[in-house]
């Protein structure tokens, strides 16, 4: 089993003309771990990545593999896998094809063609020309790819666009499968709810800049300002009593929406008011919204 | 080196796995097989016919086969120079630069396993239109009893050569494709310059003796130089041209400075 190193951004920077797309950007990717790589479209994700495959030369700064520039790599494929964009294919090739040239390049094992292929559930069209696959299909023929070498470290540029619900699920149990084998799993996204389910670290840019780096739970503490919802089958008795207890409130579809208390100070109010409660929690989409925050709400390219 | 045959394998493997090269190898048969069968019924028939009228308006028929033969250079060109162009435009058209540089991030290597892989091509197009010059145009001057001059190791060592040139001009191509990136520009650049700029530039340059001095350094000029043979540019005009082996020198420079100034204009650049 090949295990993972570590990945390291060190003052990375790229400019095009007078624009930074990415600036000073430094963090470290650890192996056994799903690590998010978020940020709106046009913050510098895939710059990024690209710079760190030896595909753009950066302005100044390094990125690294295990302490490697890519291109100085003795066996890239074998190190690294990456999926970066779901067109990279001649229409005219098959999927079995367009892997057996590149696992000639990088002297990978011909067999490792069909086991990629079959990992990722394109055995069945393998001989079929790329040209007729679904966005899905080139997806996976792209996961396929970064996994032809079986490499200790997975770089892989929104993976989940364009997947159905099923190759989604799919794709969430596979990167944890991946990370829990040892390996360095990078996953970039433009949104924060398609990865939360399987990242454990997040990193996030805007702009080009580096705006939040640690664990996913990092971002609960981050968006201090989460609402509770509080409903109760007399409703007009728990409005009165919140009016009452001069708590700011808004009516939703879900019940009451409280702002600046806590859900034990909410229930202690209803308790004292003699009402009866049929529920009482935190808002969910606490995560969200201070990504949103984060990277600067409305302001995304 | 011990990435460059792994690449090498590679660039083989993506010209054996689409349907350009053979296509164009098809077309480059029944092209130059046409006009060798066609040229050599039309000069068998003249060459009769002066017999007959006493009027010598045919070329004199010793020239005639190796004049067929050359075909396969003088109209066959633009063949593996097209091949060429597309193994590396094809490449910026469908973004494959990502996964081959992923493959090979020594891009020297990759343009350089291109260069050799495209050679090999260009000898594979070059027999084929052998065949198809020497095939049809033996034919041809057998049917009219001409001499064929299948005998001679003369006609063996231009046969040789125009194997060489074409093998050099799928180089050529490669070079072409790295400095003119988009496809549908150098398919019309290479057609515009083989179809007309270069033949106009040759029967121009045939009128005056100082702009021949000139002239014999024109790339097709040079392809035929090397393969020694007369062409139907040369035919009657001031006979001015290089040695083989200078024409030969001049297509593999003009391969490398192609390449190289490929290289530099639009190969080693960011993948975005």
């Amino acid at each position: 089993m090949p295990t993972g190193v570590p990945i390291e951004f060190a003052g990375l920077t790229k400019r095009f003309g007078s624009v930074d797309a990415v600036s000073d950007l430094s963090f470290t990717v650890e192996p056994g771990r799903v690590t998010g790589f978020l940020g709106p479209n046009g913050a510098g994700k895939t710059t990024s990545l690209r710079m760190l495959l030896g595909l753009v030369a950066p302005t100044s700064g390094t990125a690294t593999i295990g302490g490697v520039k890519y291109r100085d790599l003795e066996s890239p494929l074998s190190t690294v896998g990456a999926a970066l964009e779901a067109a990279s294919f001649h229409p005219g090739r098959s999927a079995r094809d367009h892997l057996r040239v590149y696992a000639k390049a990088a002297r990978i094992d011909p067999q490792r063609v069909d086991i990629a292929l079959a990992t990722v559930g394109l055995s069945e069209y393998a001989r079929r020309r790329v040209g007729g696959y679904s966005l899905g299909m080139r997806q996976r023929l792209g996961l396929a790819f970064a996994l032809l070498g079986d490499p200790g470290v997975l770089v892989l540029d929104e993976p989940i666009n364009g997947l159905d619900p099923e190759g989604i699920k799919w794709i969430r149990g596979f990167l944890r499968t991946l990370a829990a084998e040892g390996r360095t799993v990078l996953v970039s996204s433009h949104l924060l709810s398609e990865v939360q389910q399987s990242v454990d670290e997040v990193v996030i840019i805007a702009r080009g800049a580096l705006v939040h780096r640690g664990p996913l739970s990092s971002l609960e503490v981050e968006g201090a300002a989460t609402k509770v919802i509080v409903d109760s089958p007399n409703r007009e008795a728990l409005l009165a009593a919140l009016t009452a207890a001069s708590a700011s409130f808004e009516i939703a579809r879900a019940g009451v929406l409280v702002s600046g208390l806590e859900p034990g100070e909410i229930g202690h109010i209803a308790f004292l008011a003699g009402v009866e409660v049929s529920s009482l929690h935190r808002q969910k989409s606490g995560l969200e919204d201070s990504f949103l925050a984060l990277v600067g709400e409305g302001r995304s390219l | 080196m011990t990435m460059f045959i792994p690449a090498l394998r590679a660039e083989i493997a993506k010209l054996l796995t689409t349907k350009i090269w053979w296509i164009l190898a098809i077309i480059l048969f029944l092209y130059v097989a046409g006009v060798s069968g066609g040229l050599g019924a039309l000069f068998g028939f003249l060459s009769q016919s002066a017999d007959a009228d006493a009027s010598g308006s045919a070329p004199p028929t010793d020239v005639l086969a190796p004049m067929l033969y050359g075909t396969v250079s003088t109209f066959g060109y633009v063949f593996p120079v097209l091949l060429g162009a597309l193994a590396v435009t094809s490449e910026h058209r469908h973004q494959m630069l990502t996964p081959t540089f992923l493959a090979t991030p020594k891009r020297g290597i990759v343009l350089a396993a291109k260069s050799v892989a495209l050679l090999m091509f260009g000898a594979i197009y070059g027999v084929i239109g052998v065949i198809a010059s020497v095939g049809a145009g033996a034919g041809a001057l057998a049917l009219f009893g001409l001499d064929t001059q299948l005998g001679e190791s003369d006609t063996w060592a231009m046969i040789a050569r125009a194997i060489l040139a074409l093998a050099l001009w799928a180089v050529i191509g490669v070079g072409l494709g790295a400095l003119i990136p988009n496809q549908v520009a150098a398919i019309v650049v290479i057609l515009a310059f083989t179809q007309f700029v270069e033949p106009t530039l040759r029967a121009l340059v045939s009128l005056a003796e100082w702009a021949a001095t000139v002239g014999k350094f024109l790339p097709g000029a040079a392809s035929d130089a090397l393969l020694g043979a007369p062409s139907f540019f040369t035919m009657g005009m001031t006979g001015d041209s290089l040695e083989w082996w200078q024409g030969g020198l001049l297509l593999a420079a003009l391969a490398l400075v192609l390449t190289v100034l490929g290289y530099v204009v639009s190969w080693k650049r960011d993948v975005t």
